[in-house]
């Protein structure tokens, strides 16, 4: 039952899902429809139960003395002062308040600078992995030279014909070998949820079989 | 005649004379529309009115849920001149009387779907043209009603296409169930998960798992699932430390019994640490802080990950490769390959984290639902070249159409 | 130790110094390169464009994080400054827990600059959890998906909803967003109901969305801060967007140079390696 419960569930919901796709009748549309609201009450929710794990976590390291525990006086320290301020300090959420200045003036920069190290580490990657060391290899780093001048203005200077040539390359090679990735993956997608709703992949449900 | 009959008659004779004269006169000075018939009338300020749409024809709405009626038409001619702005929709269950406007469009459209009707009850159209101030001559139709359908013809194509693909899975699911041998191609990056196991194990040192960002409707997360579970298996025997750090609540409970069960399955349930499979945080990059973190402070020897990506994967395996880790990836996040490809050791592309599962267990059932993945992978690539051969041969002038591509859309 | 192990082996910090200076010197000695506008940018600012004034309203979802902020926040600031210069009205709102802050700042901000009224000529819905049910919902009926606005003013009092009901009377919906959010927007209002749909994505995902774009399923595509600087050109107000892109062509050429001595030196070496080799044997 513990098992047989979910994968009826599953199965249902999964054929629901399926053939309302192809009927557009209001009587099924209102059934789908309701399925939607449910859905999103469900992700309010995932939201709890990612704090409670949060919390249980890092308090277990503080309680058993674990070696970073540091960092998860950090994180409860975060977490409790982003709700007390949130819930108790005067203005909530509101533009101004002391939840909001949080928000502006430590997490968006905070956010905003992790994101930049990408430019770091593109160049670093660039300059240790990058190498010619077959013809697709070279081919592909021409490739990504001229695009990356291609889509600066500095590209539009040297030569009208860089920007062209960016262009053709993303619009054309670089388009349809996505596309057949895509198309595979697609399909990759169609064939799990298929297995998933017919019950012939359990992983989701956790335990194996 | 008497005396009276002659004075009468010479008096209107006389006055009818000298009426005549003066009026002949007055008209001549007078601008008078009677006398102005003749010549071009010229009223300043005066302009033609704007010109009705015309073969305005309405219907139920097709393939839909009901309570809805679209209208075409062909656009006023006075469009071309720029004199429309707007047609406005006028509706009325009465053919004469008690037109409401129940919307407008734009000039350039010719169609206007109208909803929020009573399937069945029978309703009346006018529909006209407007320049903003002034209104067209109205275009009538009617009467029509709405109502349901029970088949969304627009998505019939993709009603034959997911039969089809269902046929097929199930006939190789069935294939394989019966002993049929199937071959599946080499997978390196899954090939080389147990080398990288038993290198972590040699040096002491942890492996991290990473299942990507996304969640637990994500089928990418699903196949990173599948992965864990075999991993899990493999780090049991050997008791090397397995932790799985994670960006999803659901995933991470879904991925803690996976663990466990794998745990259990060895023989080995007291070696489970359920600390080591845990929750992070949803935010993208205070995920990744979090990660590298643990990549600096435990030092893995492997790292796995698997599943769907951001962003964030350059600064990941930029910082696995820092701290000398084997690096294995697998994602069908095609932005990301590229950054995985140049970090890491292996990549998985595609729908190759897809046939993992398969792969790994080699269940015939799984291997059976591969196989007819990959009938229809061809299927859709014969019709994919016979589309483009049509659309070419129509695009270079040799056929007058293209009947073929028209016949993969779906509409909404 | 030769210069070419020299150059391959060298510490990676020098490299993050480089790109550090690359990215500030151009703030304080603007190059003043000029930026040419590209047909997929083109083509969301005509479907702007296209909205009549005072009628139905713009939808701008602003689906990004603070990670993706310096890419995506211009798109947003100039989307709002074009809309509100042409008298459109827009409804703002995000899918993304943390962009609730961010969609906030930008939709408070441009309307404080260009004397837009809250309620009259924009509304803020807030956040709604889950990605395709908002979006499929809001084909259905807005009022089902957010009920009030962010402040908690049922849509009915708020006067330019008026006879907004769902996307029939939205001509337009724009997602930002670092992440898949366009193409769950293509999935589930573009496609079921045939909602036009515009996007604005980080350069690294722009190529994604060709495909859509070339088969009419986006209307046009903003991609990264090159996009965020063309559509500036487009409303003539630059902003970060064009400001960014001196600082984005010097780090561009100076990758080109890190990866023209890396094989320079790699190549050094092997032919080095095979020399030694010959003269062994």
């Amino acid at each position: 039952m513990r098992r047989q419960l979910p994968l009826t569930l599953c199965f249902i919901a999964g054929v629901f899902m399926a053939v309302q796709y192809f009927i557009p009748h209001w009587r099924v549309q209102d059934t789908y429809d309701r399925f939607l609201i449910w859905l999103q009450i469900i992700f309010a929710f995932a939201f709890l139960l990612g704090t409670v794990s949060l919390v249980k976590v890092h308090f277990h390291k503080i309680r058993n003395r674990a070696a970073d525990r540091g960092y998860s006086w950090v994180v409860l320290a975060g977490l409790a002062s982003m709700i007390g301020l949130g819930f108790f300090a005067p203005g909530h959420n509101d533009p101004g308040s002391p939840f909001d200045m949080m928000f502006q003036n430590v997490q968006v920069p905070i956010e905003a600078t992790m994101f930049s190290l990408l430019a770091f580490y593109i160049a670093s990657a660039a300059f240790r992995a990058f190498r010619a060391r077959t013809l697709e290899a070279t081919l592909l780093l021409i490739a990504a030279c001229i695009v990356m001048l291609g889509r600066v203005p500095v590209g539009d200077l040297i030569s009208e014909r860089i920007p062209e040539a960016t262009r053709w390359i993303l619009t054309v090679p670089n388009l349809a070998a996505k596309r057949g990735i895509m198309i595979g993956v697609g399909l990759g997608m169609m064939a799990t949820a298929l297995k998933i709703v017919l019950g012939i992949e359990r992983a989701w449900m956790g335990g194996g079989d | 005649m008497s005396e009276s009959r002659r004075l009468l008659s010479v008096l209107f004779t006389r006055t009818g004379l000298v009426a005549a004269i003066v009026l002949a006169l007055a008209l001549s000075l007078c601008p008078c529309a009677v006398a102005q018939e003749a010549e071009e009338p010229v009223v300043e300020g005066a302009v033609a009115p704007i010109a009705p749409p015309t073969d305005l024809e309405a219907g139920d709405t097709p393939s839909d849920r009901g309570s809805s009626v679209t209208l075409t038409w062909t656009p006023s001619p006075d469009e071309e001149t720029d004199r429309v702005l707007v047609y406005r929709v006028y509706r009325s269950s009465d053919p004469e009387t008690g037109f409401e406007q129940v919307g407008r469009v734009a000039a350039g459209m010719t169609t206007y779907r109208d909803g929020g009707l009573i399937d069945g009850e029978q309703v009346f159209y006018r529909i006209v043209a407007s320049d903003g101030e002034t209104e067209s001559p109205y275009a009538a139709v009617g009467p029509v009603a709405s109502s349901p359908q029970w088949f969304n013809s627009r998505r019939a194509n993709a009603m034959v296409g997911t039969i089809v693909f269902v046929i097929a899975i199930v006939y190789f699911v069935n294939a394989a169930k019966g002993g049929k041998e199937l071959f599946i191609r080499r997978l390196a990056g899954l090939d080389e998960i147990d080398n990288a196991v038993g290198r972590a194990t040699e040096m002491g040192k942890p492996i991290l798992f990473i299942s990507g960002l996304s969640g637990i409707s994500d089928v990418a997360t699903i196949a990173a699932i599948n992965i864990l579970g075999e991993v899990a298996k493999k780090t049991a025997e050997y008791n090397t430390r397995l932790i799985v750090p994670n960006a999803d609540p659901i995933v991470m409970a879904v991925e803690q019994e996976v663990v466990k069960e794998a745990y259990a399955k060895v023989g080995r349930p007291d070696s489970y640490n359920e600390d080591d499979v845990f929750y992070l945080t949803r935010s993208q990059f205070a995920y990744v802080a979090g990660v590298n973190g643990i990549m600096v402070r435990q030092r893995p020897a492997t790292i796995l990950y698997m599943g769907m990506f951001y962003a964030e994967s350059l600064v990941l395996a930029e910082t696995g490769a820092s701290v000398g880790s084997i690096q294995i990836a697998g994602t069908d996040a095609v932005t990301q390959l590229p950054f995985f490809i140049t970090s890491c050791d292996y990549t998985l592309i595609g729908e190759e984290l897809y046939a993992a599962s398969a792969y790994l267990s080699r269940e015939p059932v799984l291997l059976g639902g591969l196989k007819g993945q990959d009938i229809f992978k061809f299927i859709v690539g014969t019709l994919v070249l016979i589309a483009v051969v049509s659309a070419t041969l129509a695009a270079l002038g040799v056929t007058a159409n293209d009947p073929i591509t028209p016949l993969f859309v779906t509409g909404g | 130790m030769s210069w070419y192990d020299k150059l391959l082996q060298v510490d990676r910090r020098w490299i993050f110094l480089a790109i550090g200076v690359a990215v500030v010197v151009p703030f304080f000695a603007p190059l003043g390169l000029p930026v040419v506008v590209t047909d997929p940018v083109q083509g969301l600012y005509d479907a702007v464009e296209s909205i009549p004034p005072n009628d139905k309203p713009l939808l701008l979802s602003i689906d990004y994080a603070p990670a993706t902020l310096p890419e995506l926040e211009p798109m947003a600031f100039a989307i709002l400054r074009h809309a509100f210069r042409n008298d459109v009205n827009v409804i703002v709102m995000t899918l993304h827990p943390a962009g609730y802050g961010l969609a906030e700042r930008a939709i408070r901000g441009i309307a404080e600059e260009m004397d837009q009224v809250e309620g009259e000529d924009y509304v803020f819905m807030g956040f709604s959890p889950g990605v395709s049910a908002p979006i499929l919902g809001l084909g259905v009926a807005i009022r089902n998906v957010f009920p009030e606005d962010a402040y908690g003013t049922p849509l009915d009092e708020i006067p330019m909803m008026e006879g907004v009901r769902n996307y029939d009377d939205i001509p337009l919906a724009i997602t930002l967003a670092g992440w898949s959010a366009a193409e769950a927007w293509i999935y589930y209002a573009r496609e079921p109901y045939g909602q036009r749909v515009g996007a604005g994505v980080t350069a690294v995902m722009a190529t994604d969305y060709y495909p859509y774009l070339n088969a009419g399923q986006l209307q046009g595509l903003l991609g990264g801060m090159r996009g965020a600087a063309e559509y500036e050109v487009l409303i003539e107000r630059e902003g970060k967007g064009v400001l960014g892109m001196d600082s984005q062509s010097v780090i561009h050429l100076l990758i080109i140079i890190l990866i023209v001595l890396g094989n320079v030196a790699y190549f050094a070496q092997r032919r080095a390696k095979r020399r030694a080799a010959l003269e062994d044997a």
